[in-house]
């Protein structure tokens, strides 16, 4: 990009008070660039700033429309970054164990300060990511954004699909109440019926599979939705889903730049 | 968005037009460059988005509580019980078919799927932006499937189902002891067949005329330019989601109509 022109020597006046905030050396420590409205700041308003760099400095102009994109997948991840700050909140109060569980919850909706709000949050933004997602797919279907090269990007769409769908659906036992035992009583329930691998499936009793040797009893850690069952869910749904998401999420915005950013008419 | 952000005098180039509306508008922006600094104008559309949401979501938050019901019990199982809203699509589905199918087999098709869908669809048409015209039938199928076999479906899961996973109207009286006539019958019973093996050689027939129809329009149409870029593989995999899903489809439609239970029944084993 051709560098801009030197503007004309500034015209003298006296420094505001946010004048000499912006240029003093501990500002400019901090934000190596100025803040002037020119072409040069406004790139490095993104290059240079660790979050905002995920973005190329210059975008397509039909791709900032919110009609292209309907920003489903960043608000899909904006909802994802809500989740986790009011999850680890909760993680503060909330233990795994059947005793516990459903009056930690309880604790935290009436007894800790804004606690209700943590976890009326970390539950909306739970089911908005649901809808987002879907909303999202459904965007870049229509805008047959998958097409090369965005082929193997739609590939790890439909993975981060998947373990948000997990990531809910092991949340939703947690708080160790009827809907959730009986939510994932239904749910889990499934595995059971498991061509091969589950001990009502197909060809499953056939190959050796019992209640308690079998894909569902591998899910529910035991024969029903019980106190080993909590535990591992929670495992699932505050560690290990949530690292293999984010890690898939930086490799899927990583593609979006990578496939020459965000799909448009040639 | 109409004003100029930037003064002429600093060196940028205009980005952005100050016509609003109409012909003009259009021809203005004609003539501006294809891309845009980031900063501000797709950081600024993200910031609003993102505030109007968390807005929303406050609210909601305080206004509404994230449900709360009984201690768990295990001996006391709710009717109805269902699974989280994002899975009554799939539970709908077995209201039709074994759970091997409703909770296995389909959702692990539906994944599998969504995931072949850049490699099978060749068509280098539409790619970028919105058009019906230049890609009818993923479109077409994309949408009947999304509208029509998954939210509806979710729709129906929430909303309308009660007590032993029965049927409801709106505002009708979740009846925990509504009576249902269990009359449904297997297809091969309605055609006739009244021994075990003759009923189950009668199902693996239809499964099996139905799926022919794979090859079969194949080799009608494998002279088509379509067909021929598609080329076999691709065609296969294409054909087999798409005669699967259609015929989850024509299933329903015979538990409607002819109070189908099941096409093929190979007992212990496996029924569709
Ligand atoms: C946690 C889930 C996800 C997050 C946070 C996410 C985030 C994003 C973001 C921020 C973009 C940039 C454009 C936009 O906002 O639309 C994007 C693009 C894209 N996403 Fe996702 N996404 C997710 C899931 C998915 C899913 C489920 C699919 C498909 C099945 C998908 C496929 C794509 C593709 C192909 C693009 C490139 C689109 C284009 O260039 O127009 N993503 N994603």
């Amino acid at each position: 990009m051709a560098d801009s022109p030197t503007s004309p020597p500034p015209p003298e006046k006296k420094q505001s008070p946010l004048d000499r905030l912006l240029t003093s050396p501990v500002w400019r420590s901090i934000f190596r660039h100025g803040y002037e409205d020119t072409p040069r700041n406004r790139v490095l308003q993104v290059s240079a700033n660790v979050w905002l760099h995920l973005h190329p400095s210059k975008t397509r102009r039909h791709g900032i429309r919110y009609r292209h994109t309907w920003c489903a997948g960043g608000l899909t991840f904006l909802l994802y970054l809500v989740t986790v700050v009011t999850g680890v909140v909760l993680m503060f109060y909330y233990r795994p164990v059947q005793e516990y569980a459903y009056w930690d919850v309880k604790y935290l909706d009436f007894d800790v300060p804004f606690g209700f709000l943590m976890r009326n949050m970390h539950r909306w933004a739970a089911h908005g990511m649901v809808l987002f997602i879907w909303l999202h797919m459904f965007r870049v279907f229509m805008t047959g954004s998958y097409k090369p090269p965005r082929e193997f990007n739609w590939v790890v769409g439909v993975n981060l699909l998947v373990l948000t769908l997990l990531l809910s659906f092991t949340g939703y036992l947690l708080p160790w109440d009827q809907l959730a035992i009986w939510a994932v009583t239904v749910g889990t329930n499934m595995a059971r019926a498991t061509p091969l691998l589950g001990h009502q499936g197909p060809l499953g009793p056939q190959l050796g599979m019992t209640a308690r040797y079998d894909a569902r009893s591998f899910l529910t850690a035991g024969t029903l939705v019980g106190a080993p069952t909590l535990l591992r869910f929670y495992v699932l749904h505050c560690i290990f889903i949530p690292i293999i998401a984010s890690v898939l999420m930086i490799l899927h915005f990583w593609r979006i730049r990578k496939d020459g950013g965000i799909s448009g008419p040639l | 968005m109409a004003e100029t952000l930037a003064p002429i005098d600093s060196g940028l180039q205009a980005e952005e037009v100050k016509v609003t509306a109409g012909k003009k508008r259009a021809a203005a922006l004609e003539s501006l460059p294809d891309k845009v600094h980031t900063w501000p104008y797709l950081v600024r559309a993200e910031f609003i988005a993102g505030c109007v949401l968390i807005l929303f979501l406050m609210i909601w938050s305080v206004t509404i509580d994230a449900p709360m019901e009984e201690p768990a019990n295990p001996t006391k199982t709710p009717n109805p019980s269902k699974a989280p809203w994002y899975f009554l699509g799939l539970q709908e589905m077995l209201v039709y078919f074994d759970p091997w199918f409703a909770g296995v087999v389909a959702p692990s098709l539906i994944i599998v799927g969504l995931m072949v869908i850049p490699y099978v669809d060749i068509n280098p048409n539409g790619n970028g932006y919105y058009t019906w015209r230049e890609r009818k039938f993923a479109v077409g199928v994309f949408l009947f499937g999304f509208l029509v076999q998954w939210c509806s479906q979710i729709v129906i899961g929430v909303f309308l189902r009660g007590p032993g996973w029965n049927f409801f109207l709106p505002g009708q009286f979740w009846d925990p002891h509504k009576v249902v006539a269990m009359t449904n019958v297997d297809l091969p019973y309605l055609l006739g067949a009244r021994t075990e093996v003759s009923q189950m050689l009668v199902g693996m027939a239809l499964v099996a005329a139905y799926f022919s129809l794979i090859p079969l329009v194949w080799l009608l149409f494998k002279d088509r330019p379509v067909m021929k870029q598609l080329g076999a593989i691709r065609y296969g995999v294409v054909s087999f989601l798409f005669f699967t899903q259609m015929g989850i489809v024509v299933k329903m439609i015979l538990r409607w109509t002819l109070s189908v239970k099941y096409i093929m029944v190979i007992p212990n084993i496996v029924n569709i």
